[in-house]
């Protein structure tokens, strides 16, 4: 049995009086692949803003490899190890492709304090990054400033940053989303790819996406995990089929 | 400004500029000396506060504090009898860095209208205070006794001695800030201000960086209070204004946020046509309001995108 490389124990956070996400107890394994599944609104970017440290729970506390890390913020939980894409992409649209995964390199290289050297002639920086737009398949796009890629690249770049920082832990919040049936099928294969050398924490709407990558899953309703398993298990489940998986959806 | 023709243009100004003294005195017209030289010293600040306004995203709404701090460091120091240039300088150098630290602290940790109230409070402070003391002259203010003394280096008595010092103040304010914009340092600040949430998820946190940004905007600033006593002889809390502050905030936006030399053309642009239109009529403002408005909405990158061309970055 693999270790609990993230203990969520008893999390909880309302917007006035909705209860966004209701004492959630969760331990996601190291290496494994685990998604979580449920209805609109139901409290999974919310779940990701908590531990990313972008938001503050309420009540209950985030361990990481047995570190208790509630009190960091978000820049310090990504030292630890954490990266997160987001559900509307982030990046720097004025910036080029290459130099928005350099910053991500370069935050994880030292402190910034360096006035002089122009930033975009370190090869310190410029090396790694170009190796992960290559990665990514950005290769041909590294000079394109990032406003001016398609929909679907931009998500392709926000990962590429996510992975140039090296994170243990990586959050993905719907990376397919808005992409076309292709572009999606590459995001896949690329995650089949990167699964196992990572342990991933995946938010997604495309069940054929999740049955493919997921180790084990998790399924949130009104802020609430009512179910947590294998895909098997979950497929099988009565609870989960009725608070959420259409029937058509599991043949 | 990126690429060959931004540095072209940047270039062909600063020959310009460097032009002035002698086609002034053949034209007999020192006045142009003097011009210039106003229209170089509030660029120096201009290029300061595009630093943290341009770079940055910080709109500080009170840059005109420095140059009131850096005024008053040198007025008050020749009041006391100390004309050293060298001293006075650094002290208003000094001053100004540790004021634009209390200010940034407090500041930073806010945004958006926020950060323009305090900002703008703290300088409205001060401009009180400098009213308030009437050791110093109060509202009226006070002539500066002699000019900062630099022995046998330079005499800024002489105009256009003067005028070639300012210049090349001018010049390696612009290599500082171009450096600086394109290193490490530079480019957290500007990643924060394009997206601080994805700043802060890769692991940069903005405070500190743009803390120093904002003393550093401070400091350059306050060197152009020091020059600036020197080309008035006088000092007037007035310096401090609110209005000061704006204008500075014009010649940026006028000139093109977040391009390094475009400030400058903001500063001569906007000098020039004040200067042009308070000749021509009293009421020049009314032309000149309606202006700015049309350059804010529709002059995006201001003169900078227009003369370069391409993109910047
Ligand atoms: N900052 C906020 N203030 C108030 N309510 C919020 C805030 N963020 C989220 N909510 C509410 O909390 C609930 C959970 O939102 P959340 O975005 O976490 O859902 P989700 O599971 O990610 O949904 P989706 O699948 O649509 O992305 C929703 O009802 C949402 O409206
Ligand atoms: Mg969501």
């Amino acid at each position: 049995m693999a270790e609990v490389l993230l203990d969520i124990r008893g999390l909880c956070k309302a917007f006035g009086a909705l209860q966004a996400t209701d004492n959630v107890h969760l331990q996601i394994l190291e290496g494994e692949t685990h998604a979580v599944i449920g209805p609109n609104g139901a409290g999974k970017t919310t779940l990701i803003g908590q531990l990313a440290g972008n938001l503050r729970p309420d009540a209950g506390s985030i361990h990481f490899s047995g570190e208790d890390i509630t009190p960091l913020d978000a820049p310090a939980r990504s030292h630890k190890g954490f990266a997160r894409s987001f559900q509307i992409t982030s990046i720097y649209p004025e910036f080029t492709t290459l130099d928005n995964v350099a910053l991500a390199v370069q935050a994880h290289s030292g402190h910034s304090f360096r006035f002089w050297r122009a930033a975009r002639d370190e090869p310190a920086l410029r090396e790694p990054a170009r190796r992960i737009v290559e990665e990514v398949g950005l290769g041909a796009r590294a000079d394109v400033l990032a406003a001016n890629l398609a929909h679907g690249e931009q998500r392709q770049l926000e990962v590429a940053m996510v992975l140039a920082t090296r994170p243990r832990m990586l959050m993905l919040d719907e990376p397919m989303a808005g992409m076309g049936t292709e572009e999606s099928q590459r995001m896949i294969e690329f995650l089949t790819h990167l699964k196992g050398g990572l342990t991933i924490l995946l938010v997604e709407h495309d069940m054929d996406a999740v049955f493919r990558l997921a180790d084990r899953l998790s399924v949130l309703v009104y802020g609430r995990i009512v179910a947590t398993g294998t895909p098997e298990e979950i497929r099988a489940n009565p609870e989960v089929r009725k608070a959420y998986l259409g029937e058509e959806e599991l043949e | 400004m990126r690429g060959h023709r931004g540095l072209v243009v940047v270039l062909a100004g600063l020959a310009l500029l460097a032009l002035v003294p002698p086609v002034a005195g053949m034209l007999n017209q020192p006045f142009y000396i003097d011009l210039l030289r106003r229209v170089m010293i509030l660029a120096i600040a201009a290029v300061s506060l595009d630093l943290i306004l341009g770079y940055g995203g910080m709109v500080s709404f009170g840059h005109a504090a420095y140059l009131g701090i850096g005024s008053y460091s040198v007025a008050v120091m020749a009041f006391y009898g100390i004309h050293s240039g060298p001293l006075q300088w650094l002290v208003a150098i000094g001053a100004s860095a540790l004021v634009a630290l209390a200010i940034g602290s407090v500041s930073i940790r806010t945004s958006g209208i926020y950060f323009i109230m305090i900002t703008l409070a703290f300088t409205q402070m001060l401009y009180f205070l400098g009213i308030s003391v009437d050791e110093y002259g109060g509202d009226d203010g006070m002539g500066l006794k002699r000019l900062s003394q630099f022995g046998n280096l330079i005499d800024l008595g002489d105009p256009v001695a003067f005028y070639y010092l300012v210049l090349a103040i001018l010049v390696l304010t612009l290599v500082i800030v171009h450096r600086l914009v394109h290193s490490r340092f530079g480019m957290v600040i500007r990643a924060a201000k394009s997206n601080e949430a994805r700043t802060r998820a890769i692991g940069f946190s903005p405070y500190a960086y743009r803390l120093v940004a904002f003393v550093i905007a401070g400091a350059i600033c306050g060197l152009a209070g020091a020059l600036y006593v020197n080309h008035t002889k006088y000092l007037s809390p007035h310096i401090m204004h609110w209005t000061i502050s704006g204008d500075i905030m014009f010649m940026v936006i006028l000139g093109g946020m977040g391009s390094t030399a475009g400030p400058v053309a903001g500063a001569l642009v906007l000098l020039v046509l004040e200067n042009l239109l308070s000749g021509w009529t009293e009421h020049w403002q009314i032309i000149f309001g309606p202006f700015l408005v049309l350059v804010v909405l529709f002059a995006k990158r201001g003169l900078a995108g227009w003369l370069a061309g391409g993109r910047h970055g």
